[in-house]
């Protein structure tokens, strides 16, 4: 990951090898400026964790970089292409977890996947339950794969979000918190999840507090002061 | 691997399945969201019959305005619901980064939240048809009204959702940027009921009802979408 002030070098850089480049990019939430001037851009195998203290603008960045928000200036390019053009080229390519789990209480979590699985891996037949319950294993959920969510706990209904990661063959994560209400064990296999993606070639952006152990990240801090001294690593 | 062009053989046709029975289930599931509409139509026409009095002419005069303009409050009132669990779940954010297209997703989203409150409407017309005097050779075209009619309430009543769904109570916003879109239908719609009473031609109406079906199947969901993707950024 590089961080320079504006790199311009990337600007005309278009090839098939995927690639996540922000060209200063500036967000804001109603009248504050919380993200000023970042460029950062991400390779194959790549991940980076964004931090900062509450209210620093992690989850305004990733909603940006998963197309969610259009309020930001400045440009956001994957794999050369300008996302505000290149929507559905982002949308199939990429995985977002949100703070919001996107998990419907009245559904068991079997049914969650599927419907799930229909929207966004198109490649994948939604009613084949095979899979589906080979990623609720994978979270732990094997015993509940038909109780209505609004039966779990928090941190259940969190793993049936992250059952995804064991579904996704997209190229690039975009990880909200993900070890939110998830226990000890529950991250440590998080963790070598993403650490199987990064090596298979793929990206990841995940925002979390919690201290993490995967080889090939870098950590970015959205701190302003720490930014407008240089920044980074 | 998944390209960066998205398989749409079947994807399509599944996602849009998927959608509409995921929206169906739910809907049943959450018991009283369904029933809701129809119960409020009914009780608002007692309401009409106590309130007019036993006189059958002149309940039957207005039998026809009364109607629509209850059906018309029964889907709109329901129209909050439309869009404000998946916003307040996050289901709504997995819905718009899907690669597959928004307009089928949209059209499944309406289709589902019709099907659970437009049509108990139409399917219970010809009760309030004789609560109202309506006679019985006009029930079948007032039910055929409400068909055409309750989709095209329930597509440009989405429109105001999806626009109305990331503030707080959207409630009464809604209502004052529909009701203007829905005049068209109000006036079609008792026309062609009225004219299914008096006997006079069908055709001009009902075509018009047709046209604006189509129209808002076909127009509705751009501007929901638009919509939509605006929640996103308040």
């Amino acid at each position: 990951m590089s961080t320079e002030a504006s790199n311009h070098s990337t600007q005309t850089h278009i090839s098939d090898e995927p690639s996540l480049v922000l060209d200063s990019v500036s967000c804001e939430r109603g009248e504050r400026l919380l993200v000023e001037c970042l460029s950062m851009s991400l390779a194959a195998g790549q991940g980076v964790r964004i931090e900062g203290p509450n209210g620093s603008g992690k989850t305004t960045l990733l909603r940006v970089l998963a197309g969610l928000s259009q309020q930001y200036s400045g440009a956001v390019r994957w794999c050369g292409e300008d996302i505000r053009q290149a929507r559905a080229v982002l949308a199939a390519d990429t995985l977002y977890i949100g703070h919001l789990a996107g998990v419907k209480a009245l559904l068991t979590p079997l049914e969650n996947l599927a419907w799930w699985v229909s929207l966004h891996i198109p490649s994948l037949d939604p009613l084949s339950k095979e899979s589906l319950l080979n990623a609720l294993t994978q979270v732990g959920l094997q015993r509940f794969a038909n109780t209505p969510c609004h039966q779990l706990s928090a941190g259940q209904q969190r793993r049936i979000a992250l059952a995804r990661l064991y579904l996704s063959q997209h190229r690039l994560w975009i990880l909200d918190e993900p070890f939110t209400a998830i226990d000890t064990d529950g991250v440590a296999l998080l963790e070598q999840r993403i650490a199987e993606h990064l090596a298979q070639g793929n990206m990841a952006i995940i925002t979390t507090h919690q201290a993490m152990q995967i080889e090939g990240f870098s950590s970015y801090c959205l701190d302003k002061v720490e930014q407008k001294e240089g920044g980074g690593q | 691997m998944n390209g960066s062009k998205p398989n749409t053989d079947i994807g399509i046709f599944a996602a849009f399945n998927a959608l509409l029975l995921r929206d169906l289930r739910v809907y049943f599931r959450s018991r009283g969201t369904w029933l809701n509409p129809l119960v409020f139509v009914l009780m608002v026409i007692t309401l009409f019959t106590l309130g007019i009095g036993p006189d059958p002419s002149a309940l039957s005069t207005h039998a026809s305005g009364i109607i629509w303009v209850v059906a018309l409050l029964g889907i709109m009132l329901s129209l909050d619901a439309l869009f404000r669990a998946d916003f307040d779940d996050g289901s709504l954010e997995q819905l718009l980064l899907s690669p597959q297209p928004l307009y089928l997703a949209v059209l499944a989203k309406v289709l589902a939240h019709w099907v659970i409150t437009g049509l108990p409407i139409v399917l219970a017309s010809p009760l309030y048809s004789l609560m109202l005097g309506i006679p019985a050779n006009a029930i079948a075209f007032l039910a055929l009204g409400l068909l055409l009619g309750s989709g095209i309430l329930s597509f440009i009543g989405a429109i105001g959702a999806s626009l109305t769904v990331s503030l707080r109570s959207g409630g009464l916003l809604i209502a004052l940027l529909t009701l203007p879109l829905y005049v068209p239908v109000i006036i079609f719609g008792s026309q062609f009921v009225q004219s299914a009473i008096e006997g006079w031609p069908l055709m001009p109406t009902l075509s018009m009802l047709l046209g604006l079906l189509i129209g808002a199947i076909v127009l509705a969901p751009i501007a929901i979408i638009g919509g939509l993707r605006l929640s996103q950024d308040s």
